[in-house]
Parts: structure tokens; sequence; C-alpha cells
């Protein structure tokens, strides 16, 4: 029967379907057209450079590059025992590039991160090299295992060749308190000095918690809101949205203010007799400022959502709940608050989402007890410069970040965020 | 919201320890903004309130701080306004144009794989400023803007831009997209199209877009402070070192200029929104 029906054709003679697929391929050319420059902006300036922090991260060229000939000759020791003359050979030849180029220095101190004492030791051999005590006809090995007792030591040996590929894990394994051992395997650093398993721990902590008061003191505004007449919700509207308009550094300045030892919040509770002048508590430079601030911050966060689905809920329902016999609890309980849901989930990711990246809040009121993994990220990056670190760190947050955005993005959905 | 009169009692109390909750945190919102007007006014240099200011005395009260932020000697505040408006102008500008222009095709239903690119466009504002800082530095470094007004620009429209899009997008969902075909069946260009139709109907989500945008570069310290050199040195900047440093009450006369700022520009997003609400509402 197909075969029978005559295609239907436009006026210029080509069949309807191919000119309807031709204007919807162009109508999609035309509209990715125009999404096309900020991708492109998007893309080149910023994506990109996200993934270059991963390549900076497990990047170890350095020694790589500096010990061509070393890592050749090593590819044939089998790590055991003291390495063959042409591993020595190797390794004299390389290091006496690095002199005459003058970066032995750098060898030295990435040595050492590998292994505690080779700073001393690479000194030692290029004070040797520099007053040509080496004799080449003579075997090297021998005259560099003169040198000093370190250089006879194997476990050297083996720290030199653990540094031969060119790609480490190191940093990852540093940013959880790891660190890959003398044979090689992965062992935890010592309890003491476990710093960083702390710092994830109290973002989680206090992400999770801010959330919680967010939530906690969120809620009941949300539903005052919603439910009072226009005229008056929209004024109270004003108590959310000019902090939310507010810049941070100006909320955070208030907040020093105010919770200072000779601030107004330790004023009032002497005034009302909680505490005695001379003990005011510390409330500043630690867990309890971070907590406080944070969550006044990040209130409107958590407001927002939840007023925008609150405001959809008819009142009808709840009346129907209590006709039907339920106290107004229960009306609540079974009724409004399953209602609610999709903005609670809205409001507590976006809000914990924000939380465990803060950065500004807790370096200013969070003193040493109150600071987070971001605090440290800018840390390596502005103090110790180790960049490779910070990048690390920085992907290993954001991995998280982006699964808690994924799931944000199928159960709110990106294109729900509405914002004032 | 008065209670019906045969409510119970214990729903009564119930209702009153609700009020009573909001007020609290109403108040918990909104007080701290107001702590740093009065001593902005103090005319001694600590960041408390002083035995005169607590007793009302005139002599505690001074302008002596904004006079300070003004004409100081050594000042940056001068500068640091000036690049701060300079910055989040253009950045401004940036974001609302390629925001926008993102924004109109998102829209059309033939967009490919909308969901995808959306949460792409939108990430800026998900990632956390920290690795947004260190990632724009990495680049801006390497092709040798950081420190320069360029650069702390073009940070600002990556950042700026998401807001553009959601708040540009939600306005053309109620858009009515037949009053476009009806101009270009009149024989107009897409250009003129856009112009005389599209746009003053959008008008209101591009301004409000702008203006979180605006607010976005205005406030931003966390990349600004990987970018800045000292020529580039803006308005929070300032700030951080100095809440960091000398805590001096410059601060305060500066933060209450900001306040005001914020407070115009609320006003302005309000009126826009519920003038948009209204567009929207005839529209159905």
């Amino acid at each position: 029967m197909s075969s029978e029906t005559k295609q239907i054709l436009t006026t210029d003679g080509i069949p309807l379907e191919v000119s309807l697929k031709k204007a919807e391929k162009k109508n999609k050319i035309k509209a990715f057209l125009l999404v096309a420059p900020l991708l492109l902006f998007l893309f080149i300036t910023y994506v990109f450079p996200i993934g270059e922090m991963f390549t900076r991260s497990v990047d170890d060229k350095m020694i790589t590059n500096m010990l061509p000939k070393t890592f050749k000759a090593m590819e044939k020791w089998d790590g055991k025992e003291l390495p063959p003359e042409d591993v020595f050979a190797g390794f004299y030849s390389d290091y006496k590039v690095l002199i005459e180029n003058q970066t032995q220095g750098k060898l030295g101190q990435r040595l050492n991160k590998e292994k505690n004492g080779f700073n001393s030791i690479t000194k030692k051999l290029m004070r040797q090299i520099k007053r040509n005590k080496i004799d080449e006809s003579q075997s090297i090995k021998e005259q560099i295992m003169k040198v000093h007792k370190r250089w006879r030591d194997v476990e050297y040996w083996q720290a030199i060749k653990r540094t031969a590929p060119p790609y480490t894990m190191a940093k990852y394994l540093k940013g959880m308190d790891m660190y890959f051992a003398a044979d090689g395997s992965i062992a935890q650093v010592d309890e003491d000095r476990r710093i960083h398993r702390i710092l994830w721990l109290r973002t989680l902590e206090i992400a999770l918690f801010v959330t919680i008061f967010c939530f906690l003191m969120g809620y009941p505004i949300a539903h005052l809101l919603a439910t009072l007449p226009m005229k008056y919700s929209n004024l109270l509207m004003i108590c959310v949205l000019l902090p939310f308009w507010t810049s941070l550094l100006v909320r955070t300045a208030s907040w020093m203010i105010l919770l200072q030892q000779q601030g107004v919040v330790n004023d009032f509770f002497v005034m009302i007799g909680l505490v005695a002048d001379d003990s005011r508590p510390e409330m500043m430079y630690n867990k309890v400022g971070t907590y406080v601030a944070m969550t006044q911050i990040l209130l409107p966060f958590m407001v927002l959502p939840l007023y925008s689905v609150m405001k959809t809920i008819s009142p009808s329902l709840m009346r129907a709940g209590k006709s039907l016999g339920g106290t107004p609890f229960i009306a609540f309980w079974k009724v409004y608050f399953p209602l609610t849901i999709p903005g609670i989930g809205a409001g507590c990711l976006l809000v914990f989402i924000l939380a465990i990246g803060y950065y500004i809040t807790p370096a200013l009121v969070g003193g040493a007890s109150g600071t987070l993994i971001s605090n440290q990220i800018a840390y390596h990056m502005k103090t110790t410069l180790d960049w490779s670190f910070a990048s690390a760190m920085g992907l290993m947050l954001l991995s998280g970040v982006l699964v808690i955005y994924w799931i944000y993005n199928k159960l709110v959905g990106v294109d729900n965020i509405k914002l004032g | 919201m008065a209670l019906p009169s045969y409510t119970e009692t214990r729903y009564r109390i119930w209702h009153y320890f609700y009020i009573a909750i909001c007020t609290f945190v109403f108040f918990f919102l909104i007080a701290p903004l107001f702590v740093i007007f009065p001593l902005s006014f103090n005319a001694e240099e600590f960041l408390v309130f002083s035995e005169g200011m607590k007793k009302l005395d005139p002599d505690a009260f001074s302008f002596r701080w904004y006079h300070e932020m003004v004409y100081g000697t050594k000042n940056p505040w001068g500068l640091a306004a000036k690049n701060s408006f300079i910055i989040a102008i253009f950045a401004t500008i940036g974001s609302i144009i390629l925001g926008t222009l993102a924004a109109l095709g998102l829209s059309s239903r033939h967009m490919p794989y909308k969901g995808l690119i959306m949460a792409v466009l939108i990430s800026p504002m998900i990632v956390p400023l920290i690795i947004s800082g260190v990632a724009i530095f990495f680049f801006m470094a390497k092709v040798g803007l950081a420190a320069t007004h360029t650069g702390i620009v073009m940070a600002h429209i990556i950042l700026g831009t998401p807001f553009v899009v959601i708040t540009v997008t939600a306005t053309l969902s109620g858009f009515d997209h037949s009053v476009t075909r009806a101009a270009s069946s009149l024989g107009s260009n897409p250009f003129n199209t856009f112009m005389k139709i599209t746009l003053p109907l959008i008008l209101p989500g591009v301004i409000s877009g702008g203006l979180f945008a605006f607010v976005t570069s205005f406030d931003e310290v966390v990349v600004v402070l990987f970018l800045a050199g000292l020529e580039n040195t803006t308005i929070p900047v300032q700030m951080w070192t100095g809440l960091r440093e000398q805590l001096s009450p410059t601060i305060l006369a500066v933060a209450t200029c900001l306040i005001i700022l914020s407070t115009l520009i609320l006003v302005t997003a309000e009126l826009l929104r519920r003038r948009s609400e209204r567009l929207r509402g005839i529209n159905r």
C-alpha cells in the first residue's frame, strides 16, 4: 500500500518530509549557534583549565626529565640489591649535566621529599664533582659509594627508582594522609600528622550542620511567608532578600563585631546574667563563629526554594485534612510536609553545596579550629606554592560537589533553579 | 494569621511559639546588618560600642571615618571603588550579552542536548569558588592576563553568566512565541524582531539577571584574590585585607555605603520581578 501512496510535495517539488527535516535541522543549528559563544568561552576559560588542574595534579615529569640516563639504566635493575655500575654511571652523567645547568638543587629538594637525607648527600656529591675528584676512567660506582655511606644504602636507590614514572597519584594520597611506602605499597601517615583527614571531616561536619540549622530556621519562616497575606509577606520578604543582596564581607564583618569578646552578643549575655563579665566566652575564631555566621549567610538560599514550593500548595488541602478528622499536627505531617519535600531537597542541596566550598567566612571568623578544606587549598596556592597539591585537593572537593550537583539535577533539575 | 475562636489551648500555645520562632529567625537574619550603622559613626578607634555611645552622648558620634574613607592619606578606597565599578560594569555587559544569547538558544524547542548544556552553563555557580579561582588563575597566567583588568572582567563574566541564563530562561518560559512569528510574517528580519519584539518583553529578566551579575562581580573576592595585583585592587579585596589585618572603623563606613547600595539594588530587583510577574500573568 505504501508504494501506492503518492509522496506529498512542497511547491518546489521537494518531498514534504525532506523539506521539514531540513527546516528542523536549520532551526537546530540556529539554536545551537546562539548558545555557541558562551559555550565556547566557558570551555576555553573554565572547563579546560579545570581539566588542566588534573594533569597538573598528577604531573611528575620533572625528575623523569632530569635523570633520563639513570632511569634508562634502572629498567634492567630489579631493585633488591645495590644497582649495577651502569646505573651509577648514568646517574653521574645526568647529575653532571644538572650541575652545568645549575638545576641540581631542585633535584635534591625533590628527592628529599621522597626520602629524607637526599639533600645533604647530593650536595656532597656535587662538591666532589666540582672539585674534579671523580675519575671517569675508574669505576664510578666505587667512587660515589665512597662519597657518603647513604649512597651505599639500597633504600636511597629504591627511592630514586620510585620517582621514575612521569605521573604520580602521590598528591591525592597526601590529601588523604597516605603515602607510598619504601616498598611501593600505600601506607598511612602517623596518627598525629593526619591533618587533612581532620579537615575533610570538619568540612563535611560543618556543611552538614549548617544545612540542618538552615533547614530548621528556614522552614518556619518560609511557611509564614507563604501563608501570610501578600502585603505582610512582601514586607517580611525584605528581611530575607536584603541579607541575600548584601556583600558577603559586610555580613562577615558584622558577625566579627557581634561575636568578639567585647561585642554586642557578649554584652547581652552579661546583661541578662548568663555569664560573668570577667568570663566572657570566646565565640569567634572557633567553630561557634563559623556555624553562626555561615548559617545566617546561607539561610536565604534555603528560604527562597522552600518559599517558591510552599507558595504553590493550596491552603484548602490543609483544611481538607483537618475536616477529615486530622488534628492540625497530623494534617501538617501527612498532607503539607510531603508536598514541601521538593523544596526541602532543593534548599538543602543548594546550602550544602555552597557550604562545602566556603572560604571567606571560615577564614575570617573560623580561626584555627574553624578552617575548612578550601582554606587549605588557598594556603597551598599562595603560601607553600605547591600548586599540584592544591589542584589535587581541589579536584577531590570538586568530585564530591559534582556528585551532589548530579543528584540535585536529577531531583530538581538545574533549569528549575529560581532566583529571588 | 488570627486564630479562629474555637482553637484549643495547646494549639494556641503552639501557634504563639511558632510566631516567636519566626520572629527570632527574622531578627537573626536582619539584625546583624544594623549593628554596622551606629558603629560606623563611632568617634573612637575601636569596633565596640563605647560608653558614650551607649548613653547616646552626641560627642561619641562623628563622621570621622567617612572623612577618612574619602580623604584619608594613602587611601586605597578611591582606587578600589573605581576598579570595582569598572570591572563590575564590563563584566555585567559581557554576562548579559553572552547569557541572553545562550538563554534564547536554550529556550528554543529545537535545541539538542538541552539538559547537558544547561548543566555546563550553570556549573560556575555550583563549583566551589576556590576551585574556579584556581582554574581561572592557571588559565589567565598562561595567556598573560593575570593581574590585568581584562583578566578579572573575563573571570567575572564566567561567574556572572549563570545568573543571566537562569533569569532570562525563566522569563522566556512564559514567552508567547507567536508574537515573533507574527513579526516575521509581517516582513521583519530576525534582528529587528529581536530588538523590537523579543527584547522589550524579556527585558525585566535580562535586567534582573544583569543585577545578579553586577552584584556577583562587585562582591567577588576569592577569584580576585588569585588574579589581582596591587593595581587591580577592588573594594572586597580591600575589605578582606582590612578585616584580616588592621580592623579600622573605616571598613564600617565602607560597609554602610555597601548596605545602602544593596538596598537600592534590592528595590530595583523587586520592582522588576513584580513587573515581569504581571506581564507573564497577562500572557496566560
